[in-house]
């Protein structure tokens, strides 16, 4: 499955670990949640970098003490019109400040990459190759956005007060 | 009228051209039904009996006449010549085929309107008071909310996969024409004590198979925080909205089982986290939105001119006025409901002639902007006076002028097993049949306000449960039964429909039909007691005896 990161196809430096594969000693990993909170010291005291894939039906707010120690939150869309995961990465991104990798995995299409990227993912494991080509492509599909998130992008209607000269302002 | 700006046609155009590629993907095989039908769904395109149906929002109702004549143009060019006007402010296409889908968008987004989020998991098309703006008596124009509304939820990063779909409703009357309380979110703009304008909102109201009325979650929300409490919603209904069964998935379910106090709570926990965050609304931002509704330059007149006095001798013309036209907030003006329901007809229904002669009608007389409710007619919103009786030979010519709006034939119809692969049963028929009955006018006006709902399914697309009489068509042992239904109603006083007793084949529903309108015709104290409130009054049993008795 390609992984885009910054609009392209790049190498994985995750490896998924299954639920009961030793924890090696070094080299990047993504680790199930189960896994991850049995003995989450363990994991944030190895040399190198830790992700935790995250369930979409867990209050992400149990990650809380472990933010700063992660490198990377995978979120899962289990089917892609099942869209918890998006709500988990805008409260990751926008109130808690996570600011490692948020990956997004499952059933992952093109259709949803601008409402991911807005979402604050930053990270994406596509499941067709033919979409994680077009990635760059179909993320300047839209060039003008309703509402605000946390993204930076301005929305329209503050868009339009700005390019407004002040005297008719309303 | 919203006048859309380059930014809004923006949005429309990268739409259309995203649709394109997705039925191009479909088309070659590369995408699955399954995963086009999430694509397809959240443009409003549909897979029914015979063909593919796209419904097209038209958000708070208002049209202006270019828009209608791109409507005509598409039922002409795509269709068979005709559209169906829904109970939510749509209007749908039965018969176009996949591989024009792309080009019909492209020429309804020519005139700045589309399919977008008219189906899927997303928040719906927002709908309005279909007098919005021109009605006397309202605390603000609530198209201004629908539009902010609209605009925030329009491709919503976050809420376009919720549990289930997601409808808005907004009314600034103390009559709710708008069925706020069968909406997942309503939205009733008030007055507070302090003399603040702003929302009371309601949640958890919905039809279909399990119904609800909607509950108020907060008495007051401010214009500066509307938003914000509606995103805080949204992100509880996201997160802990049911998903295992989908008949269980809409925010009416979650409302109920958590209760309205732990899901305010919940609701108000969250909002405290993003009241002050990048969704409070400072005023020059709902100016912004505001300064682009154009209301049209009335002229200054009074009310009943002579040109009115000398039709009223005419009994056909005074028939007409006294049925379809209501009061307007200007002196001079008046607001024209154009009855979809003639005689034999299919609820809701217009031809593309009709679109187009409407669309002139409303040039001449209405400013150009035309209304359209979730009875399934429309309205011309502007009408002078002095121009009602010619008008109303226009209206009558193009077969729109039928004096039966919210009689006993204005009847709410989804469109059933005739074309919708969901339905169990036929709905139209069954109106069609009903209109025959009651073609008298004098009865029909004898019998007073009377609104008969038809729902082909338990999905309740015709707000059978809402009607003062309810029609719903199941199936039983392979052959069509409609369960009826009385004392429903949509609006501020909203209920539900009781069972009246069991269900009947399709045959015998006009007959039962008639049975109940006579029983009520006896029951009533005065001519003025309306059907729904004999019913409040009486109950079920007394119309259960006279119509059942005999059976």
């Amino acid at each position: 499955m390609p992984l885009v990161k910054g609009n392209t196809v790049v190498a994985d430096d995750f490896v998924h670990l299954a639920d009961d594969a030793p924890l090696p000693a070094d080299g990047a990993v993504l680790l199930p949640a189960e896994r991850f909170l049995a003995d989450p010291k363990a994991a944030l005291s190895r040399g190198d970098k830790i992700g935790v894939i995250w369930p979409n039906n867990r209050d992400v707010e149990d990650l809380l003490p472990y933010l700063d120690g992660l490198a990377a939150v995978a979120l899962v869309f289990p089917v892609f019109r099942d869209g918890r995961a998006y709500s988990q990465a805008r409260l990751l991104r926008e109130r808690y400040k996570f600011k490692g990798e948020l990956r997004a995995t499952g059933q992952v299409l093109r259709d949803q990459f601008m409402f991911m990227l807005r979402a604050g993912f930053d990270a994406f494991e596509v499941k067709k190759d033919s979409d994680a080509q077009v990635f760059a492509d179909v993320a300047r599909r839209f060039s003008v956005f309703y509402q605000p998130v946390g993204d930076g992008r301005i929305p329209a209607f503050r868009r339009r007060l700005m390019h407004m000269p002040e005297s008719a302002r309303p | 009228m919203y006048a859309y700006d380059e930014l809004d046609r923006t949005i429309v155009n990268e739409r259309v051209s995203e649709f394109r590629d997705q039925v191009a993907r479909r088309l070659s095989g590369e995408l699955t039904e399954d995963e086009f039908k999430t694509l397809r769904l959240m443009n409003g395109v549909y897979l029914q009996l015979h063909a593919y149906m796209l419904r097209i929002a038209i958000p708070y109702g208002t049209l202006s006449s270019r828009q209608m004549r791109a409507l005509a143009h598409v039922a002409r060019k795509y269709d068979r010549g005709y559209g169906h006007f829904t109970t939510r402010q749509n209007i749908q296409f039965h018969w176009i085929k996949l591989a024009d889908l792309p080009d019909a968008m492209a020429d309804l987004a020519e005139v700045g309107i589309h399919g977008m989020q008219t189906s899927g998991n997303c928040t719906r098309n927002v709908t309005a008071d279909q007098w919005a703006g021109v009605v006397p008596g309202e605390i603000e124009d609530p198209r201004i909310w629908a539009e902010i509304i609209r605009q925030y939820s329009t491709l919503h990063p976050e809420f376009s996969f919720l549990p289930r779909k997601f409808k808005f409703a907004i009314t600034a009357s103390d009559h709710d024409r708008a069925a706020i309380k069968v909406h997942d979110i309503g939205l009733r703009i008030h007055r507070n004590a302090e003399g603040e304008v702003g929302f009371e909102v309601l949640v958890g109201g919905g039809l279909g198979r399990t119904p609800f009325l909607a509950k108020t979650i907060n008495e007051f929300v401010s214009h500066r925080d509307i938003l914000s409490y509606v995103e805080s919603i949204l992100r509880v209904y996201n997160q802990y909205g049911r998903r295992d069964n989908i008949y269980k998935a809409r925010i009416k379910i979650l409302v109920h089982e958590l209760g309205i106090e732990k899901f305010k709570q919940e609701v108000e926990e969250e909002w405290r986290h993003v009241r002050d965050g990048v969704l409070a609304l400072d005023p020059s931002e709902i100016e912004e939105i505001r300064s682009r509704f154009m209301y049209p330059a009335y002229e200054t007149l009074s009310d009943q001119p002579e040109e009115l006095r000398k039709a009223a001798l005419n009994p056909n013309f005074e028939r007409w006025r006294e049925n379809s036209v209501a009061a307007h907030k200007v002196p001079g003006y008046a607001i024209v409901t154009l009855s979809l329901k003639p005689v034999g007809g299919t609820p809701g229904d217009a031809t593309a002639q009709q679109m187009d002669r409407i669309a002139d009608l409303a040039d001449k007389y209405s400013f150009g902007e035309i209304r359209v409710g979730h009875e399934q007619n429309l309205a011309l919103p502007h009408v002078a006076q002095r121009d009602l009786p010619a008008l109303w030979r226009a209206l009558d010519e193009a077969g729109v002028a039928t004096p039966n709006v919210n009689l006993v034939s204005d009847i709410i119809s989804c469109p059933g097993l005739d074309y919708c692969s969901l339905a169990n049963a036929r709905s139209i028929p069954i109106a069609q049949e009903l209109t025959r009955r009651f073609a008298n006018p004098d009865t029909a006006a004898l019998i007073g306000r009377l609104h008969i709902n038809i729902s082909g399914c338990i999905n309740a697309c015709g707000h059978h449960h809402v009607g003062h009489i309810g029609i719903l068509g199941v199936e039983k042992s392979g052959e069509e039964f409609y369960q009826i239904t009385i004392g429903g109603r949509a609006d501020e006083q909203a209920e539900l429909g009781t069972l009246v007793g069991p269900a009947v084949p399709h045959e015998q529903v006009a007959d039962v039909i008639e049975d109940i309108v006579e029983a009520y015709l006896a029951l009533r104290q005065r001519p003025d007691e309306l059907f729904v409130d004999v019913v409040k009054r009486l109950g079920v049993a007394p119309f259960k005896e006279r119509v059942y008795a005999t059976r």
